[in-house]
């Protein structure tokens, strides 16, 4: 054993051989954890990536017009676009359709515009009511009171050869796209 | 003789070991720390107790593993399983859940106390902090928990974080879909966060716990503070190795006795309300289309279930928003803020204020999250009939209101008898509190916080049920009137059972 220190000072300033390997080292060692970043990251992000540009979004049938008669609110069911094997019943999801009249409906979504809990319809009262934290809104969607700051959360919809087809596949939030898409703007009837 | 022989095998066994691993000497040297006599306190179980049901949740957790499926498919019927055919599956099951109630609510006991006690004050600033993130993990294991019994209220639980997440300006969107994992809350969003509660997180609270014991050796526990002993950043540490030199005795076994007792009185407290109060849950299956579902949070999420249902609606983004980033700033600032002076709480008012303050808000909170007057009941308009003395001797139309009242739904928030929502207010004697103008004006238009129902009833309705809603008085007491209509009109109201 020698008293001489494996890696050499460098307060002198001058970079010994061992110090420089070291460096180089590090130096390396920091490009492979970039090279891998890139794929780690990209993989924790994909779920953001692909919801880019609505990329989530696609049509989807509910039913036939006859199904939801001209005047009432009901209940319908739709299975989300994207399916993984592993989501259960998760991916199927409810909806409230309003017939208004002819060609013209809503769409509303289950998700109170508050916090996203399942709103219920009561047509005796003409409401929906939210069981969380006591939101109501009337029966075309607009708040009528509670803690909501807005009305239901509307899915854009079309009606062709004769079946109601709502443009769904993201859950509904009061900060997200979908929100804002469709919760102001009259429903995209083509 | 077997016995020596034994025990002198026993004794190379170890030297054999202790040569290559070489820990008992700084494992006797931390046990036999001298610490101040007189922490030696039931006051100071808590921390240890706090770690007992840590070590609790591993175990137990580990158990639960080798039977739960992680898969939005199967995730509950495996929880079923657990509860009815894995023999005590359902008892491992109750022991987690119960020991995450204990978990929260001793890490929230030992936190007080600690502040109580000055302990946060130099040199134990960072041991605070730490312990702040502990909280936290405590907290983030709560919830991911939560999540991983998947059921009906797991689902909208993650509705609600999602709606949450979603308000962060800029990046609420992209916030969501990180958390879970897709557009929706399915399969992926599972088994993120199986994936925080089984690795992520518990591997962070391992490290900080390691760390934050490491530094309460190293550091010394906080001694009893004494009123007029101040802390100072000059003369404390000294003064604290004079204490221990002075006044103190071994940890162990001089002060850990009390920490051995309290801990196997918890774990048997732990193990006595999973045997006699069960499994929590699964509620319903995960089902979005079920929507015959009040989804409520887990013990301690009540409180804030609470304040998101009694805030006004213009705040409550910002404070949800901004709330808890100032609350863990406040925290983690707290030992730099006060981090000399007195420790004792006899001469810390504003301390104790605050902390009873808090203990109380929360309480309230949670208390009231058990019975949310601020829900409809959604099936009072069906289940609870109008009592009979409110028809007793009424009129045909007063009757037809009393029938308006009860199928447009007023129930489900308005009470009457002492049944019904408590949404609105009670309405046994709202014809003392409101005029019949001002009846109508409220039914039609709405309000406060009430519905406008002129779209849902017609005249005839809306005459009747304010005609029923008048009758509705103490027997000694007489509606409210409007003066000047009576005059006005030159006659007095139909309803003057009552008048002379």
């Amino acid at each position: 054993m020698t008293n001489k220190p494996v890696i050499a000072p460098s307060s002198e300033g001058t970079l010994s051989r061992r110090g420089f390997f070291m460096k180089l080292g590090i130096l390396f060692n920091g490009f492979a954890a970039m090279v891998l970043a890139v794929p780690v990251v990209g993989f924790l992000l994909s779920s953001v990536a692909r919801g880019r540009a609505n990329g989530y979004l696609s049509w989807v049938p509910l039913g036939r017009v006859d199904q939801f008669p001209e005047g009432e609110t009901r209940l319908a069911t739709f299975r989300n676009p994207n399916v993984m094997p592993t989501d259960g019943k998760t991916v199927d999801t409810a909806c409230w359709v309003r017939h208004v009249a002819g060609e013209k409906f809503q769409v509303f979504a289950i998700n109170c515009a508050h916090l996203g809990c399942p709103v219920r319809w009561f047509p005796q009262s003409g409401l929906f009511m939210c069981p969380c934290h006591g939101g109501a809104y009337y029966r075309d969607g607009a708040r009528a009171s509670g803690p909501p700051e807005r009305g239901l959360f509307e899915y854009p919809y079309k009606v062709e050869n004769g079946l109601v087809t709502i443009q769904a596949g993201e859950l509904p939030t009061p900060g997200a796209a979908i929100a804002s898409l469709t919760g102001e703007k009259p429903p995209c009837a083509s | 003789m077997r016995i020596m022989i034994g025990k002198i095998e026993f004794a190379k066994i170890g030297d054999w070991f202790d040569r290559r691993l070489q820990l008992a000497a700084p494992i006797r040297e931390a046990a036999e720390h001298p610490v101040p006599r007189n922490t030696a306190s039931w006051f100071y179980v808590f921390g240890s107790a706090a770690l007992t049901v840590f070590l609790i949740q591993l175990v137990t957790g580990i158990l639960l593993a080798l039977i739960y499926v992680p898969s939005a498919g199967e995730a509950w019927s495996s929880l079923q399983a657990l509860n009815h055919q894995v023999a005590l599956g359902w008892f491992i099951r109750a022991m987690h859940g119960w020991g995450s109630n204990f978990m929260v609510a001793i890490v929230l006991i030992h936190m007080a106390q600690v502040f109580l006690f000055g302990a946060h004050k130099f040199p134990r600033e960072l041991t605070w902090i730490i312990g702040v993130f502990l909280l936290l993990m405590t907290l983030g294991m709560a919830f991911s928990g939560q999540v991983l019994r998947f059921d009906q209220d797991a689902y909208w639980g993650l509705g609600i974080g999602a709606s949450i997440a979603s308000r962060v300006p800029i990046i609420g969107p992209a916030a969501v879909k990180l958390m879970l994992g897709g557009p929706i809350i399915a399969g992926a969003t599972l088994s993120r966060f199986f994936a925080l509660h089984v690795f992520v997180i518990p591997g962070m609270l391992i490290a900080f716990v390691a760390l934050h014991v490491l530094m309460v050796l190293k550091l010394g526990i906080n001694e009893w503070p004494m009123p007029g002993r101040i802390v100072k950043r000059a003369t404390y540490e000294a003064q604290y190795h004079a204490l221990t030199r002075e006044d103190g005795a071994p940890f162990v076994p001089y002060a850990v006795w009390k920490d051995m007792f309290f801990a196997a009185f918890i774990i048997l407290a732990v193990a006595a309300c999973a045997f006699y109060f069960g499994p929590f849950g699964p509620t319903g299956q995960p089902d979005p289309t079920i929507i015959q579902t009040a989804p409520k949070p887990d013990y301690f999420f009540l409180w804030l279930y609470a304040l998101l249902s009694l805030l006004p609606p213009s705040l409550e983004t910002p404070f949800l928003l901004i709330g808890p980033v100032l609350a863990i700033i406040g925290l983690i600032l707290l030992p730099f803020l006060s981090g000399e002076g007195e420790k004792s709480w006899k001469r810390r008012p504003i301390a104790v204020i605050t902390v009873l303050m808090i203990a109380i808000t929360l309480g309230t909170f949670t208390r009231m999250a058990q019975f949310t007057p601020w829900s409809p009941h959604m099936n009072a308009w069906s289940g609870d009939p109008v009592p009979d003395r409110y028809i007793h001797g009424s009129t045909a139309l007063e009757r037809q209101g009393a029938l308006v009242f009860q199928v447009k739904q007023c129930r489900n928030c308005h009470s009457i008898g002492n049944t019904g929502g408590q949404r609105g207010p009670a309405l046994d004697s709202v014809a003392v509190r409101l005029t019949q103008d001002q009846l109508i004006r409220q039914v039609i238009q709405g309000g406060g916080n009430m519905p406008a129902y002129g779209n849902n009833l017609s005249p005839a309705e809306t005459t009747a049920l304010v005609a029923f809603l008048e009758t509705l008085h103490p027997a000694k007491q007489s509606p409210a009137r409007d003066g000047a209509r009576d005059l006005v009109l030159s006659e007095s109201k139909p309803n003057s059972a009552s008048q002379p």
